[in-house]
């Protein structure tokens, strides 16, 4: 299946290669440097690239290429899922996954590639069973650069009935933690009207609870979740019938569920944005105004709100004044970005000025678009709300925690 | 491992062989000054005794692999450490062998030995990974080793070594496929592993070396359905993908049916195949009365794929989705399809890279099925942060989704795209408009005005794609748009895009008598300015010099002429010859008028217009998911989906002989069954989640939580009157009764004990009539229904007297002994007397499951004549020898299995002993002594028989408990003089009690318990079998299981609990008048279950 990978920073240096069959050159990796060059920007690389021998797939995130090598056919999402997989791996043994972190641990990432991979097709992928085999580094293994970073015994995990979570695990402090963490999609029109609003939400947990416990997590309102993708662990039987989560935790974080909330269901949108940015054709200064203020938000503040836009290319600089927080532009790329901070209800946070455009060219067709980010604590916009969270199997009483958060998704607003 | 930096100098270098090393090192900063002393220092390394030097030189010499740097001179210093003590080096040793073996065949075949000894470790780990380097080396000479250790591996205990063996397989193959006959046996054995961890990975070995060997899956097809939950998600993928293949070989298309209705519904006639039609619906088919063809039946080997698959739509990994996805898409029936749709909008969340693969899928699924997406068409709009190829896929998805309805958003969406500052995306919306024009003729005009107006628009790029797709357009229906085409020809005069030139001009040529006045001006333009001209733009202008000439060769003669004259001299060739071309043709010469007089015809031919259509179209020949769907291009390696058969294949290559499930492997959990958590608690839970959760329900969840608990109380009311009690129909909750009834019921059953001499008959007509008489009273559905029951198990219990009544210790045994024990999670309704007080009160203590209010649906739910009979006839396995009379010196003992509950402790099967003394002196101090037994398995002994007199026979009760297992308890029957060893091995339909339950509950129950927890046999019903009573006889006698009423009347339903873990166990007799019977044993207790099968259809067949 999975022949090679290459690892590729934004600059086209091959910076780590491995092999699960035989050696395949790297200058394989020349179609994909082409393909690379001809998409200008690193988003536009296709996926899957055809070479006259073998196809390149690849996934790209922390400004890393990570391009899987194959040769005969494979659901290309099989290979796209495992190296994002990779990517979260490395994510959770280093705590960033970048090219400085991959190549000062290029020892421990290469023992952990072996492991997930034989003869390229997937070995063991639970970071839980992984991390027995290969230890994550720890400062003190760092330093002594003496002991070593490979178990020696199979994994439980790797023979059990729950293979995401090892064995054995004790805390003196038992807690689970549990996030609910909505996301709201929008595309809002040039007169504020919603044309499309989805609310996504995802349920991550912090489990560090001793033993093998047994939790359920119930909801008073379940029937809100349209559409949900479980953890492995999640019994999906008792899910079907009861609508409660019932399951064996993996140890440390994960990610319960996602879930879509049904359409039917009308989104709340918490912010509204007020905008007048106009170009004028004759005229080198183009006019920009933009509020951003609270719509429903059910009493809670809006926090951590960033405008951003692309502007034009034929916006040169803009000379803005912002009522609070501030704000950069790059003449560059274009992106005007705004970090506003909390909105005040009383004192409505705006951003006003001009723009300069070039001497001489049209004014643009489209008005850039707005995209909005924002926080919301402790509210979670779909109305979603846990019930209870029990635990069997184990003696003692852990501490338990719900949090919810609303944030903004893709939230874009035409203008 | 901390000098980062040192990497920096070294970014894309190649790796030649001789290039230095110098600096490259992450721990060698920079002392050493050349490459070879900086190897030998290596070497030093290597060779010393320290673990952590040679670890430290490892380290630096895995680093240099990782980038790329040849370190293949270092192989022999590498090699010897392949025994090292130290695991963390040995593993890297392995990471630079199975690298550079392949170079250096010679010096790897030193490590064999050690890989060899490794295969033989205790620890499964270390068997592993000696295997899967081993295997991993690729130097042909080593092969037969390989294949020996492959064989090896494949029946090791671990399934970890197995699974790794499975690995290994594929390997071996890429380097010497004449192993593949050997190969394929080592194959079929693994794919005969029942457990998930291997599951996947030898799926993906068959797939490599042998997918055309379908008929290898054949006897594995079931087990790999039921399995498929519980294997780990990229075995799912493998598995179903390959599933995919096998179902399109073997079973019938399920659309089929549907075409062949509607074109001839009387034709087909497949008489032959009426006896393939098992499973549900052959009953249709068989009484129909119609000489009826066969309609299309589902083959449940089908379906069972299909419902097994389903829930993996939920899963985390979306390559699991996508391949469940395509499964369903290739394999469901039409009105199966929608279910996919949600999920697979769902991964549109994921990262842009399962996007793009994604949206090409839905892009083909939306041709097919547009309905699917239908409901989704919001989740396609285009967002201006996406990558523009993820863009321009959802523009095809939301073209091919418009429709006459949705027409005005989609294209007012498209209306703001068109402004997008990305002009590839704005191109590509263009053309989409285009398309939903030619596809929607209502909007025809508006999207063509719509076009027009971007003609003015000031991005060159934008107005030169708008000309393409009107020129297309405008082929349609060129006659009404003359005023367009006046336009286009202003446009010249502006636009600079060949493409958009040559558009214009070929429109203008191909309707000039449309536009008589103006098409001479443009060609008079384009002779000006031909020289400068692009080649395509260039061929366009011959061509319309040509037709012009044809149409109005007064006023463009000379212009014609002067055209190809240019272009004679034209340094493109192709221009050349066209003119040279054009000028014969059009010029009547001397010689030949022949042609140019068909010249018209030539040039001006009516064309047929374009047909502007998905490039996605047809794109479903390729398995979707697959690479080769996403390039549109086999991939190498690419199986073909087979079109469905004509007639299907036998389905009963897929028949198991259901062995002994024991060595089963189970995995739980895994979004699959829910057994961790012990019944009891589930209950309780359940119970105060009830409580809990009714304010909160009370106007969300209308229907659940309040009903339930509303139902409960007439529930335990009616669940009473079935047992004809008077008193307990107080009406006191069901959760109230839980624990006073479970002391109480202790002391109720050995009452009943004692009255058990009596023939139970007499009570039960005594309360037969009093059912029936409460059940005119109060006319209530629940009323009636319980007195049929009762009446009818009396009738079973008259028959069986009649007819079958082997052995008389059996009539002794009154029905009332027959309900289960106390069981912790059940709650026992106690029932005192029958409403005539004065009759004896022995009732049978019935087990009442907590939801009780599904039963009361169920009751009142079947309208069908009832017959439930709770009561099991009497008792199952006759008296059995437990110790022979000559072996006993005279003491002879039989047992039987009375199937009362124990009194002493419920979990215990009740085992009556009866001793019978033939020797001529009494046999004194009877009783067990020190039993041996397996853990788990305890026994309550029987009191201590004092002494026996000659001639004498006496019965003692014992408890075993067997712990749901049918192992046998061996213990010492001690007599003052002597001791015996003996040992009583329960049948496994001993090992459970029967349990209350309805028809839906009965449902519902099974439902959860399906997949791994099912088993199922197919069996043919002797003719003797054939009435009702003898079938329930025969189950009951085999499996101490209570009736289930059952709507259908050739259907038989029995329920009971085992008695130490309480996990229910569901029968389930499929009794078709003709044809098999099936039979189905739902238990999460699956050695359980099997041995029941294999016993129930032993009885039944006999």
């Amino acid at each position: 299946m999975i022949h090679s990978l290459f690892l590729i920073n934004s600059s086209g240096d091959i910076f780590l290669e491995k092999h699960w069959k035989s050696v395949v050159s790297r200058s394989v990796c020349d179609y994909f440097f082409e393909a690379q060059e001809r998409a200008t920007e690193a988003e536009n690389v296709p996926p899957v690239i055809p070479t006259p021998h073998h196809y390149l797939l690849s996934v790209y995130r922390h400004k890393i290429f990570f391009v899987a090598v194959i040769q005969t056919e494979v659901p290309p999402l099989f290979v796209i899922e495992f190296l994002h997989r990779v990517v979260d791996t490395f994510q959770d043994y280093f705590g960033v996954c970048s090219e400085p972190v991959i190549k000062d641990n290029v020892v421990v990432v290469y023992e952990v590639l072996e492991e997930m991979l034989d003869n390229g097709f997937p070995l063991a992928t639970e970071s839980n069973i992984l991390k027995e085999l290969i230890k994550p580094p720890t400062i003190l293994r760092t330093v002594v650069n003496r002991s070593t970073n490979v178990g020696d015994q199979l994994p439980t995990g790797q023979l059990s009935v729950v293979p995401w979570r090892r064995t054995g695990v004790k805390y003196t402090n038992n807690e689970a933690y549990f996030d609910v963490i909505e996301e709201i999609d929008a595309i809002i029109d040039k007169s504020g009207s919603t044309i499309t609003a989805e609310i996504q939400g995802v349920i991550d947990a912090c489990v560090k609870l001793t033993g093998m416990p047994d939790l359920t997590l119930s909801f008073m309102n379940p029937r809100l979740l349209d559409d949900v993708s479980f953890h492995p662990c999640v019994r999906f039987k008792r899910w079907e019938s009861e609508r409660i989560l019932s399951f064996i935790p993996p140890d440390g974080n994960f990610r319960l569920l996602s879930y879509h909330v049904s359409a039917q269901n009308l989104v709340a949108i918490p912010v509204y944005v007020k905008h007048n940015i106009s170009f004028r054709d004759s005229s080198s200064l183009g006019r920009f105004e933009i509020t951003v203020g609270p719509k429903q938000t059910m009493g809670k503040t809006i926090e951590g709100v960033i405008v951003t836009s692309q502007m034009p290319k034929g916006v040169l600089n803009m000379s803005l004044t912002p009522s609070q927080g501030t704000h950069t532009f790059d003449p560059v790329t274009k992106m005007l970005s705004w970090d506003v901070g909390k909105i005040n209800p009383q004192k409505l946070p705006s951003l006003k000025g001009t723009m300069s455009l070039q001497a001489g060219a049209s004014k643009p067709d489209e008005n850039p678009t707005i995209n909005l980010h924002f926080k919301i604590q402790q509210l979670a916009i779909s109305g979603l709300k846990v019930n209870r969270l029990d635990m069997y199997g184990e003696k003692y009483k852990p501490f338990k925690g719900i949090k919810y958060m609303t944030k903004a998704g893709k939230f874009q607003v035409r203008t | 491992m901390s000098a980062a930096p040192a990497y920096g100098e070294d970014k894309g270098g190649s790796a030649g062989p001789g290039e230095p090393e110098y600096g490259h090192d992450p721990a060698s900063g920079g002392i050493f000054s050349s490459d070879y002393k900086r190897h030998d220092d290596l070497k030093e390394m290597l060779d010393t005794n320290k673990d952590s030097l040679k670890l430290e030189a490892m380290k630096r010499i895995v680093a240099m692999i990782a980038r790329g740097k040849n370190a293949s001179d270092l192989f022999p210093a590498v090699v010897k450490n392949v025994a090292c003590k130290n695991i963390e080096v040995k593993k890297l040793v392995y990471v630079y062998l199975v690298r550079y073996a392949e170079e250096q065949q010679d010096l790897a075949l030193l490590s064999i030995s050690t890989f060899q000894r490794g295969l033989k470790d205790p620890n499964q780990l270390i068997r592993a990974s000696a295997l899967r380097v081993l295997s991993s080396i690729r130097v042909p000479i080593i092969v037969p080793i390989m294949m020996l250790a492959i064989k090896e591996a494949a029946s090791d205990m671990s399934p970890y070594v197995r699974k790794t063996a499975a690995h290994a397989i594929p390997k071996l193959y890429s380097l010497d496929s004449d192993q593949k006959d050997q190969l394929i046996e080592v194959i079929e054995k693994l794919l005969a592993d029942k457990t998930t961890l291997v599951a996947g990975s030898v799926v993906m070995a068959f797939e490599e070396v042998c997918p055309e060997r379908i008929d290898l899956i054949h006897k594995n097809y079931r087990k790999l359905c039921n399995l498929l939950i519980d294997v780990e998600e990229w075995g799912q993928v493998v598995i179903i993908s390959m599933l995919t293949r096998y179902a399109r070989t073997q079973f019938l298309s399920p659309t089929q049916n549907e075409s062949l209705l509607e074109e001839n519904p009387e034709k087909a006639f497949y008489g032959s195949e009426e006896d393939e039609a098992k499973g549900p619906g052959s009953e249709e088919a068989t009484t129909a009365a119609l000489p009826a063809r066969k309609p299309y039946v589902m083959d449940p080997d089908h379906r069972l794929l299909l419902r097994n698959t389903k829930p993996l739509l939920q899963s985390r990994s979306a390559a699991v989705v996508m391949a469940v996805a395509q499964l369903y898409f290739h394999l469901a029936p039409k009105a199966e399809v929608g279910v996919i749709a949600k999920a697979l909008v769902r991964l549109l969340r994921s990262h842009s890279e399962v996007q793009y693969v994604v949206l090409q899928n839905v892009a083909t699924m939306s041709i097919k099925r547009r309905g699917m997406f239908e409901p989704y068409l919001k989740s396609f709009y285009i967002r201006s942060t996406d990558p523009t190829q993820i863009k321009i896929l959802k523009l095809e998805v939301l073209t091919n989704l418009a429709n006459e309805t949705n027409i005005p958003t989609v294209l007012r969406e498209f209306q703001t795209y068109i402004r997008s500052m990305d002009k590839d995306f704005v191109a590509a919306t263009i053309q989409a408009i285009g398309r939903c024009a030619t596809n929607i003729g209502r909007v025809r005009d508006t999207c063509l005005n719509g076009l027009v107006q971007l003609l003015s628009n000031r991005d060159e790029l934008v107005v030169a794609e708008s000309v393409v797709v009107i020129k297309k357009l405008l082929q349609m229906q060129p006659a009404q748009h003359g005023e367009i085409i006046k336009h286009l020809a202003k446009l010249t005069d502006n636009i600079q895009v060949p493409m958009a030139r040559a558009s214009i001009l070929w429109l203008i040529g191909e309707y000039c008598e449309h536009v008589p006045k103006i098409a001479p001006d443009v060609l008079r333009k384009m002779a000006k300015s031909f020289t400068a001209e692009e080649d395509i733009v260039k061929l366009q202008v011959i061509n319309l010099a040509a037709k012009l000439y044809l149409t109005n060769s007064k006023q463009t003669k000379l212009l014609t002429q002067y055209v190809l004259s240019l272009a004679k001299y034209d340094q493109n060739y192709d221009i050349r010859d066209r003119a040279r071309f054009t000028r014969q043709l059009i010029v009547p010469s001397e010689q030949g008028g022949a042609l140019s007089r068909h010249a018209k015809k030539l040039f001006l031919a009516p064309k047929p217009a374009p047909v502007l259509e998905s490039s996605f179209k047809d794109r479903d020949h390729f398995q979707l998911g697959s690479l080769s769907h996403l390039l549109n291009a086999k991939a190498t390696g690419y199986q073909e989906l087979p079109d469905w058969p004509e007639e299907a294949p036998d389905p009963s290559v897929r028949n198991v002989e259901e062995e002994d499930l024991s060595l089963i492997e189970t995995h739980v959990g895994l979004l699959g069954e829910y057994t961790e958590v012990p019944e009891w608690t589930k209950c309780s839970n359940r119970e105060k989640r009830k409580e809990k959760e009714k304010p909160f329900y009370s106007d969300s969840e209308g229907e659940s939580g309040p009903t339930e608990s509303a139902d409960s109380d007439p529930e335990s009311e009616s669940a009473s009157d079935s047992k004809s009690s008077s008193e307990s129909g107080s009406g006191e909750s069901s959760s109230e009764s839980d624990s006073e009834d479970q002391e109480e019921e202790k002391g109720k059953s050995s009452e009943s004990e004692q009255s058990e001499e009596e023939s139970g008959k007499r009570k039960m007509k005594k309360r037969k009539k009093v059912a029936e008489g409460q059940g005119e009273g109060s006319s209530s559905d629940e009323g009636s229904d319980s007195s049929s029951s009762s009446s009818e198990s009396e009738r079973t219990s008259d028959t069986e007297e009649e007819q079958v009544e082997p052995d008389s210790w059996r009539k002794k045994t009154p029905p009332s002994s027959k309900s289960a024990p106390v069981a912790k999670e059940i709650s026992l309704l106690d029932l005192e007397d029958f409403t005539p007080p004065s009759v004896q009160p022995v009732s049978p203590p019935t087990i009442v499951s907590t939801s009780l209010a599904t039963d009361l649906e169920g009751l009142t739910l079947t309208d069908s004549p009832l017959v439930p009979s709770l009561l099991s006839p009497v008792s199952g396995v006759g008296r059995q020898e437990l110790l022979h009379r000559v072996a006993g010196e005279g003491l002879a003992v039989d047992y039987t299995f009375s199937r009362q509950p124990f009194s002493g402790d419920p979990h215990m099967v009740s085992v009556h002993i009866h001793f019978s003394n033939s020797s001529e002196t009494p046999i004194k101090g009877l009783h067990v002594g020190t039993p041996k037994l397996p853990p788990g398995i305890s026994i309550q002994e029987f009191p201590e028989i004092e002494s026996l007199a000659p001639g004498e026979s006496a019965t003692a009760v014992m408890g075993i408990n067997f712990c749901d297992s049918t192992q046998v308890a061996n213990f010492q029957l001690c007599t003052q003089t002597r001791q015996f060893y003996v040992s009583i091995q329960p049948p496994v339909g001993e090992l459970m009690a029967p349990v209350f339950m309805s028809e839906n509950e009965f449902k519902k129950e099974q439902g959860k318990l399906t997949g791994m927890s099912e088993i199922t046999e197919k069996l043919t019903l002797p003719d003797t079998c054939r009435s009702d009573h003898i079938v329930v006889q025969k189950v009951t006698t085999v499996a101490n299981l209570g009736r289930v009423p059952c709507g259908t009347s050739d259907e038989y339903r029995f329920a009971g609990r085992t008695l130490t873990s309480g996990s229910l166990v569901l029968l389930t007799l499929d009794a078709r008048p003709t044809g098999a019977a099936q039979l189905t044993v739902n238990s999460e207790k699956m050695v359980i279950g099997t041995m029941l099968v294999k016993d129930v259809v032993q009885a039944l067949t006999q």
